[in-house]
This record gives structure tokens, C-alpha cells and sequence, in this order.
């Protein structure tokens, strides 16, 4: 037999043979953490989720994702004070995503296109008492008819939309906008009875046969303050007065208007006043802006009409054509003390925006609800203390916005629906917050933020138009794509790339990737490249 | 005002793949069907800079060759982790050499290659650092002279990490080697020596040399499927972080690469027959403390006893290598997409 040297006498192997997975001492592991927008939208929406189709310019697939938590994007995408972007990560970077303006696109693009939502579950045969068509109402009625159940709505007022519509001006919220997404809502199968005032709700719920009730009444009372006046002063209070400027009949107030009050209804009031004919339109507040509780875009945009504001100054009296005013100062604790300095404005209205309350005589009947800070107490699930009745929105002690209402809906509709199975509806657990930190920046390009036309101040302040414009389509994916789809992967092949040893598997577009344990070192590399810190290194279990 | 198309992708191009690009403007590491040239099993430390610099190289270099590439491979790292015998890690011909001399070995690939009238087969000779600045060097510059038809690539760790982290004439000032020390006032590896070998291939007047980084991938696939598009001799020059040897995380080894070429401490260049043509500009520009600072090789400069001095003498190179090859200019339009 012929000597052969070792060297040549094994078969060629591969080191895939060689599984170094065994070295690992940690290992990386894919999550999904909880983008900051999401966890700041008072509705719940899944806005990293909606916006990854958007990115690719699917806008469908993007509002049918929005519209599972939010049936009035259009609305929201106009009114919402956009608590998303507040929280958003891209705003340490350079400037917050405009959530707002791609929700309004996707919004108004399914109204063109006339995208229909459809029950989700065949009829369960159970019936739902809704009370009050505002944002939190129509919220509930949707969700509800999306699970199977049958829905009525009792409204006290001629027309659907609560606050949407006799207070949130049309410059703000165009009514062909509101009027469409509530007709989708309707079209669902959700019954609005308009001009039907509910006195006592358990009455209302044992005639109706309703197996549950939900109530959102809002605050429709203006707070009143006492004011010295004379007997020919005009004072109005601010929700009537918007209700009455959205009527046929808009009331006449003269040539100058002053508004009392700092919070988004007072600068609503001026601005709606201006369009009314009013020459001057003064708001009155008794602190300083920074302490104002409207909103700041809210009073840029009526001090860019020519609003103007008097700032630490309370009424005093009214008298015939003017009002006299004290000049305040704040103390140690930020509370304004009077100075005794006064001066006089001229002023043929007053209009008093102090904030609203809730009428509660509907449910003063009932033994077992209890009410705080002049809001009706609801549990996590917003069942109020008598089985079966659930509240939402203005009338419960939360902050009172349109989509704080339709979150308050939503989670009371699947509430509802556990009830009516005999449950008790349990929130589902919330990921680990996508923290800025645990991002790798460096891969993100850089881009600024799409401006939204405006409508030129001119014109603004005399007509009801709307004040802000829509992204067109382009601008819409350009907005999207600023996304950094905080702690969600969005499939970059990062992971994929970086990896030394191969360990990374792609399962397909939309199927995202996996680990192939045999090999993986635990080096941790993927982890630190991850653009959106989507991986996690654990420890190894041995 | 004119329509503008929308020209913004997310991550652009700086990611290794991205939905929402084009399939051919994405990486061919993104792409399932890569070759993975150096497959798994293979036996480098935990994050390898090199045989993710390797991987990332040829199988840019395969697709280009249409699957038709052979390589040589100089004694280090690369061929001891990816060949104990009888097992092999490459998914291509590959041949090993000796620690010297694998571009005389790749220069004699290609000339039998030729003589078998197969030039569709392209050769390429890979080596460390010590490979190819030290002891290859007079065969690489024969190869070069000559303009034989090989694209050589250098996966650059700065020294001789295969025995033990000694120092080479890569190895940067004031690094720990265990051949430069840092004990009493000595400051590590020496300022003022060592060699420059991309700048020394430019002065061969070669077809093609650049420099590269793992932490550029879009870059550095650019530049091998340039260097693949022509004939004669080519260099290209890839920056691979060593964790071991920089006693770095082993999670840091693309963000350290990173960071040498955004200090301006590593210019990412290329050049064709003698003259710099482009340079990758620095995207957003750091101090080189943030560089030095996570590896262990210079935690000598820092602390108490720490040599401040010398990091601003390091800092000084690195602005010289920013002046010299002009890295801040169309730093903005970088960032564009
Ligand atoms: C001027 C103004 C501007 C605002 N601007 C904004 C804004 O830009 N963004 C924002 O997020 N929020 C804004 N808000 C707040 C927002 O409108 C409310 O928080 C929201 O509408 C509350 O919704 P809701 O469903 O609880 O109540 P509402 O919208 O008040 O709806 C309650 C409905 O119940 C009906 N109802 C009441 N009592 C009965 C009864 N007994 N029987 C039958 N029906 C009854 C009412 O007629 C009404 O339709 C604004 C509010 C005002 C006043
Ligand atoms: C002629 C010769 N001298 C010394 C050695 C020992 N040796 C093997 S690899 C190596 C260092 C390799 O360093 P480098 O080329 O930088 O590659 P790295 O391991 O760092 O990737 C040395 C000195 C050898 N194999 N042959
Ligand atoms: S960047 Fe995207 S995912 Fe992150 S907070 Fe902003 S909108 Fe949400
Ligand atoms: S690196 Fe990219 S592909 Fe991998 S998990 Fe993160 S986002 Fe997804
Ligand atoms: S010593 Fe450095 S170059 Fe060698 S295998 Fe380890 S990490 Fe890679
Ligand atoms: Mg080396």
C-alpha cells in the first residue's frame, strides 16, 4: 500500500459541521418595544404600525391598520393635539414626525376613495345603548358594531357630533369632513337617533331592553363666573355662543369683542368672533402665556390673525361699551394676586370662556355612581359604579380632548363586549418603551419636516375656511419615511448584513428574520446596528 | 414651484438593505442569495471584524465574477480560523500561501490562467495587515509594478493578531501591542513610523486603489465591483476591527470602524492610476477621543495618569488626514439620501 501523508488523506469538510452557537454566553433575541408615539396617542393607535405602510406608500393597508383604534382620522388628523408627537423620537434628532398631517392625508384619502370598515363579528344579538353622539359616543357605537353588536345612539341635539361640531370651529374642522366620517360610522349599522335627550339612563336602558349603556355627555355647561355689570352689557358664554356662530342665525356682537378666559375655547371664541365681523377681538387671562392652558399652536395662529392678548389681567366689571380690568401679578406659587392698577377696554360683547361642566342630572338617579371633581367616576374598564353602564370623555375626570373621548370609547366598547360575555375586560400588556437611547441614530437620513400649507392670514380671518392645508401625496410618503420606527423592525437587512458569522436568517419581505442559534456567537454586533432597537441581547440559560 | 419627487428612503442607503430601495440599489449582502463566500462554522472571535470584512468583500467580488473567482490567502487570521484541517469555511477556490507571499502566489494563478485562455476566471489575493505591509510587501509592490491581474485586498487590523497582537507597520501611534507595551512613559506603539501602503499602491500608479470599511458597506461593494471591472493590478484596503487585539466589545467592531473614518483618522479614498479621484466625505464629524476611548489598546491615554498630549497629537493626524484628502466637502449632500 502506497504511503499517503496525513495531509492528504481526509475528506474536504465544511465547517458548517462546526456549530459555534456553543460559545455564546448571551443571546440576541428580536422584540417589539412600544414606539413613544403609540404609548402618547390617547386613542391607542398603532401609529409606528400604520406608518410602515404608509412608507411604502400604501396608504390602504395604512388607514384600515389606523382605523381599528380610530374610526375619525380625518377629524383627529385636524383637531388632535398630537400628543404622538410630543413623545416622538425623530424630535431629538431634528424635528418630531408629522403624525397629524399623514393621519389627515390618510383620513381624507379614504373619503375620496370611500373605504368602508365592515363588522368584524357575525351579529352577537346584544343591544347597546349609546348616549351622546360627541367623539367618545360615536368611538364606543363603532367599536361595539365592529364586535357584532347592535347600537343606538340617543343625542339631545339635532345634528351628530357633539363638540366636533357646536364647538371646534369650521375653519379648524371642515363639517363635510365630520359629517362623512360619521356617515361611515352609521353606515355600519350604528342607529343615531338625533333630538332625543336622555333624563335618566336606567329609565332609558329598561325601556330600550339595552343590555348595556354607554354614556359620553361631555361638559356642555359653561362655567359662569360674577361680574358686576351693567344692565346693558352684553356678556355671552363661549359654548353657546359657538353653538349659535355654527347655526344659520350667528349672533351680532359689534365691533369689539373681548374674550375672558386662556384655554383653547377662549381662542377659538376670538378667533370665531373675527369672522363674525368683530374689529378687535381681546382675550383676557388672568396669567401669564406660558401658564395658558390652550394649546400653543392654537394661539399663534390666532395672534397671526390679530388677536391680541392682555396677559395678567382679570375682569372687574362690564360696563355699557367697555370693561374695566385689574392687572395681576404672580407670586411665589405662580398664582396671580391683584395689583389694584385697572384699566379700561372698550367692548361691545363679553364672551366668557372659564372651562365646562357636566350635566349629571341623567344619572343622579342612580344610587351607586359617585362623581369627583365634578366628573363621574369610572374604573380602568370606564364601568361606573352600577353594573352594566359605562361612561367616557368630557364627563369623566380626564383631560378633555376629542381623542382622549375616543380612546375612553374604545376601551369601553371592549369593556362592553366582555361584560356581555360575562367577563371582566382585561388591558392587554404594554412592550418596553422604545427609548431614544436605544437607537442607533447614525443610520437614519437626514430630513426636515414637511411644512403643511397654510391658508395666508388675509384671507383666514375673514371666512370659515380652513386654516391648514393637506400634504399631497408625495409630501405624505416623504413624511412617513421620516419615521424611525422606534423598536419595531422595518426589515433593513441590517441584522442581516452585519452579522460574522451568517447566524442571521431572512424569512421574506414582511416575514422579518430569525437566528440561527448553531452559529450565533452572541457578539452583539446586530444588536448595536439595529437602526430602531428591535434586538435585545438575554443571557444564555445553561 | 416646480413637482418635486419624493427622494427620501428612511435609512437611504446607509443600512444594508431597505425595503423601500430599488432591489439593485441595495447591497448584494442583502440579498438571501449571496454566495456567503466565508460560510459559518468558522472559528473567529466573537465579532470579527475581519471575517465580516472578508464575507462583505467577496461575495461582492463573486457577484461581479459571476461566481468565477478564485483567491489566494497569506498566512493569519483569515486562513487559520476559517481552515483547521480537513474542515474549510470558503465556498470559493482558495488556496493557501505562505505568510509572504501571496501576491506572488495570485500573480502566478492568474498568468496560468491566462495561459489556459481562462480569463474569465478572476483571481484574488487577500492577507493582514502584517501580510501585505510587512513581510509581503516586496511582492506585493513586484505585482504591482508588473500590473499583474489580481485585485489584492488588505483586511487591516493593525497588527499581527494571529500570534498574539504584535505590532506591524500598520499599527497606529500610541496602540498597546504586545510588542509596544505601554509601561512608564512609554506611549505604546511610536509616532512618526510606519507605512501608509494605500498611499504607497497610488505611487505604483496601479489601475485601481481605495480604502475601505465595514462600516460602510454601500461604499465598500461599490468599490470592489469597480476594482472587479477593470484588469490589472488593483488594491483595495479594509478597515476590520480586531476585538481582541483592540480589547474592544465585541458588539462594537462596525461602530468602531465607524468611528475611524468619521474622526478622519481612517479617509475612505479611492484612486486610479496615481491620482486620488473621490473620498467618501465624513457624514457627521466626531472628536478622535470617541474613537479611542472604547479600546482597551489606548486606555493608557485616559484616567488619571492619562496623556492628554498625545491624544491631541492623534487628534492632529486625523485633521491632517481631513485637510489632505478634502473629507468635509460635499458633506451635506451626503446626507441627503
Ligand atoms: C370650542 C372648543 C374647541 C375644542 N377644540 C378641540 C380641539 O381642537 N381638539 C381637541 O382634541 N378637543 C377640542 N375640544 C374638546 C373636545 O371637543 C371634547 O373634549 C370632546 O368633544 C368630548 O367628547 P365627548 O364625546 O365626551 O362629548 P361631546 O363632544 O361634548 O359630546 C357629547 C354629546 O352628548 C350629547 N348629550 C349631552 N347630554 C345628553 C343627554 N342627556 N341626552 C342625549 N344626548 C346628550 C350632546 O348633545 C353632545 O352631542 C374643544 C372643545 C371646545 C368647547
Ligand atoms: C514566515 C512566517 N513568519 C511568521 C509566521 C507566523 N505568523 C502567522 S500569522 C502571523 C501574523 C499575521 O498577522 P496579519 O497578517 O496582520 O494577519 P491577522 O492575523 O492580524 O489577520 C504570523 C507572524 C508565519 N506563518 N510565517
Ligand atoms: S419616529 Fe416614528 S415610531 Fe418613533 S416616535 Fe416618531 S412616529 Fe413614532
Ligand atoms: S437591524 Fe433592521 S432588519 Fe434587523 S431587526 Fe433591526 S430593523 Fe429589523
Ligand atoms: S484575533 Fe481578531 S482578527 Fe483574529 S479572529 Fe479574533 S477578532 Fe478576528
Ligand atoms: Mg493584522
Amino acid at each position: 500500500m502506497m504511503h499517503k501523508p496525513f495531509a492528504i488523506t481526509l475528506e474536504v469538510g465544511s465547517s458548517l459541521t462546526n456549530h459555534t452557537g456553543s460559545w455564546r454566553v448571551e443571546r440576541p433575541v428580536y422584540v417589539d418595544r412600544l414606539p413613544p408615539c403609540n404609548d402618547g396617542c390617547p386613542a391607542g393607535e398603532n401609529i409606528q404600525g400604520w406608518l410602515y405602510h404608509a412608507e411604502e406608500g400604501d396608504y390602504e393597508a395604512a388607514w384600515r391598520l389606523l382605523v381599528k383604534d380610530n374610526p375619525l382620522p380625518a377629524v383627529c388628523g385636524r383637531v388632535c393635539y398630537h400628543p404622538c408627537e410630543t413623545a416622538c423620537n425623530r424630535a431629538e434628532l431634528d424635528e418630531a414626525v408629522g403624525i397629524h398631517a399623514v393621519e389627515r392625508f390618510l383620513g381624507d384619502r379614504a373619503l375620496e376613495a370611500g373605504y368602508r370598515t365592515e363588522p368584524v363579528l357575525p351579529p352577537s344579538g346584544r343591544r347597546v345603548l349609546v348616549v351622546g353622539s360627541g367623539p367618545s359616543g360615536l368611538s364606543a357605537a363603532y367599536h361595539l358594531a365592529r364586535l357584532g353588536h347592535e347600537v343606538t345612539i340617543h343625542e339631545a341635539a339635532h345634528e351628530a357630533g357633539g363638540m366636533m361640531r357646536y364647538g371646534i370651529p369650521k375653519y379648524r374642522l371642515p363639517r363635510d369632513v365630520l359629517d362623512a366620517e360619521i356617515g361611515r360610522i352609521v353606515s355600519l349599522g350604528v342607529r343615531i337617533e338625533l333630538g332625543r335627550r336622555v333624563t335618566d339612563v336606567a329609565r332609558a336602558r329598561q325601556e330600550g331592553g339595552f343590555d348595556a349603556v354607554f354614556i359620553a355627555l361631555g361638559a356642555q355647561l359653561s362655567r359662569r363666573a360674577y361680574l358686576p355689570a351693567a344692565d346693558s352689557a352684553r356678556i355671552l358664554d363661549a359654548v353657546s355662543f359657538l353653538r349659535s356662530a355654527e347655526g344659520a342665525d350667528p349672533p351680532s356682537l359689534g365691533r369689539r369683542v373681548v374674550v375672558y378666559g386662556g384655554g383653547n375655547t377662549a381662542m377659538d371664541s376670538a378667533r370665531t368672533a373675527k369672522r363674525l365681523g368683530a374689529s378687535d377681538a381681546v382675550i383676557v387671562y388672568r396669567r401669564t402665556r406660558d401658564r395658558m392652558p390652550a394649546h400653543e399652536s392654537e394661539l399663534e395662529e390666532a395672534l397671526a390673525e390679530g388677536i391680541t392678548m392682555s396677559w395678567l389681567s382679570t375682569i372687574e366689571r362690564v360696563e355699557d361699551g367697555s370693561v374695566v380690568i385689574e392687572k395681576m401679578t404672580l407670586d411665589d406659587t405662580g398664582f396671580p394676586q391683584p395689583t389694584g392698577e385697572y384699566e379700561t377696554l372698550g367692548a361691545d360683547t363679553v364672551v366668557l370662556a372659564l372651562g365646562q361642566e357636566t350635566d349629571l342630572s341623567a344619572v343622579e338617579r342612580l344610587a351607586d355612581v359617585s362623581v369627583r371633581d365634578g366628573g363621574l367616576e369610572v374604573g380602568e374598564d370606564m364601568m361606573t359604579g352600577h353594573p352594566g353602564i359605562f361612561a367616557g370623555g368630557d364627563m369623566v375626570p380626564a383631560e378633555r380632548t376629542v381623542t382622549v373621548a375616543i380612546g375612553h370609547g374604545k376601551r369601553a366598547a371592549r369593556s362592553i363586549d366582555a361584560y356581555l360575555r360575562g367577563e371582566r375586560s382585561t388591558r392587554p400588556g404594554r412592550h418596553e418603551l422604545a427609548r431614544y437611547d436605544r437607537l442607533n441614530t447614525w443610520y437614519y437620513a437626514d430630513a426636515p419636516k414637511t411644512v403643511q400649507p397654510e391658508l395666508e392670514t388675509v384671507r383666514r380671518a375673514s371666512t370659515f375656511d380652513e386654516v391648514v392645508g393637506g400634504l399631497d401625496a408625495d409630501n405624505a410618503l416623504f413624511e412617513a419615511r421620516r419615521c424611525l420606527s422606534c423598536g419595531n423592525c422595518f426589515e433593513c437587512d441590517n441584522c442581516f448584513g452585519v452579522c460574522p458569522d451568517n447566524a442571521v436568517v431572512k424569512l421574506g419581505q414582511g416575514k422579518r428574520y430569525a437566528f440561527d442559534y448553531d452559529y450565533c456567537k452572541g457578539c452583539g454586533i446586530c444588536v448595536a446596528e439595529c437602526p430602531c432597537g428591535a434586538i435585545v441581547m438575554e443571557p444564555e440559560m445553561i | 414651484m416646480g413637482h418635486e419627487p419624493v427622494k427620501f428612503y428612511q435609512v437611504g442607503s446607509f443600512a444594508v438593505g431597505n425595503r423601500l430601495l430599488d432591489r439593485d440599489e441595495r447591497t448584494v449582502q442583502s440579498d438571501s442569495g449571496r454566495s456567503n463566500s466565508l460560510t459559518s462554522g468558522h472559528r473567529a472571535c466573537q465579532g470579527c471584524g475581519e471575517a465580516l470584512g472578508a464575507r462583505y468583500a467577496l461575495d461582492a467580488a463573486m457577484r461581479a465574477a459571476a461566481g468565477r473567482l478564485v483567491a489566494a490567502n497569506a498566512t493569519g487570521c483569515l486562513e487559520v480560523f476559517s481552515t483547521p484541517y480537513p474542515e474549510t469555511s470558503w465556498q470559493i477556490p482558495w488556496l493557501h500561501s505562505l505568510f509572504g507571499n501571496a501576491p506572488a502566489v495570485a500573480t502566478g494563478m492568474a498568468a496560468a490562467l491566462k495561459a489556459k485562455g481562462r480569463t474569465d476566471v478572476r483571481v484574488v489575493a487577500q492577507a493582514g495587515d502584517g501580510g501585505t505591509v510587512d513581510i509581503g510587501f516586496g511582492a506585493l509592490s513586484g505585482m504591482f509594478e508588473r500590473n499583474d491581474d489580481v485585485l489584492f485586498i488588505c483586511y487591516d487590523n493593525e497588527a499581527y493578531m494571529n500570534t498574539g497582537v504584535q505590532r506591524s507597520g500598520a499599527t497606529p501611534p500610541a496602540a498597546r501591542t504586545a510588542t509596544t507595551e505601554a509601561i512608564g512613559d512609554e506611549p505604546g506603539n511610536v509616532f512618526g513610523q510606519g507605512k501608509n501602503v494605500p498611499m504607497l499602491a497610488v505611487a505604483h500608479e496601479i489601475p485601481y486603489v481605495a480604502t475601505a470599511s465595514v462600516a460602510e458597506l454601500h461604499d465598500l461593494e461599490r468599490k470592489v465591483e469597480r476594482a472587479m471591472g477593470l484588469r490589472g493590478a488593483r488594491y483595495i484596503h479594509i478597515l476590520v476591527p480586531c476585538p481582541l487585539g483592540w480589547q474592544a466589545a465585541s458588539c462594537d467592531t462596525v461602530r468602531l470602524a465607524r468611528l475611524a473614518a468619521e474622526t478622519g483618522l481612517f479617509p475612505l479614498f479611492e484612486a486610479e492610476h496615481g491620482r486620488v479621484v473621490d473620498v467618501r466625505p465624513i457624514r457627521k464629524r466626531v472628536p478622535v477621543e470617541d474613537y479611542l476611548r472604547p479600546q482597551g489598546r489606548y486606555k493608557h491615554l485616559f484616567g488619571e495618569h492619562g496623556r492628554p498630549d498625545l491624544v491631541a497629537a492623534i487628534q492632529e493626524i486625523a485633521d491632517g488626514n481631513i485637510e489632505r484628502f478634502g473629507l468635509l466637502a460635499e458633506a451635506v449632500e451626503a446626507g441627503a439620501r
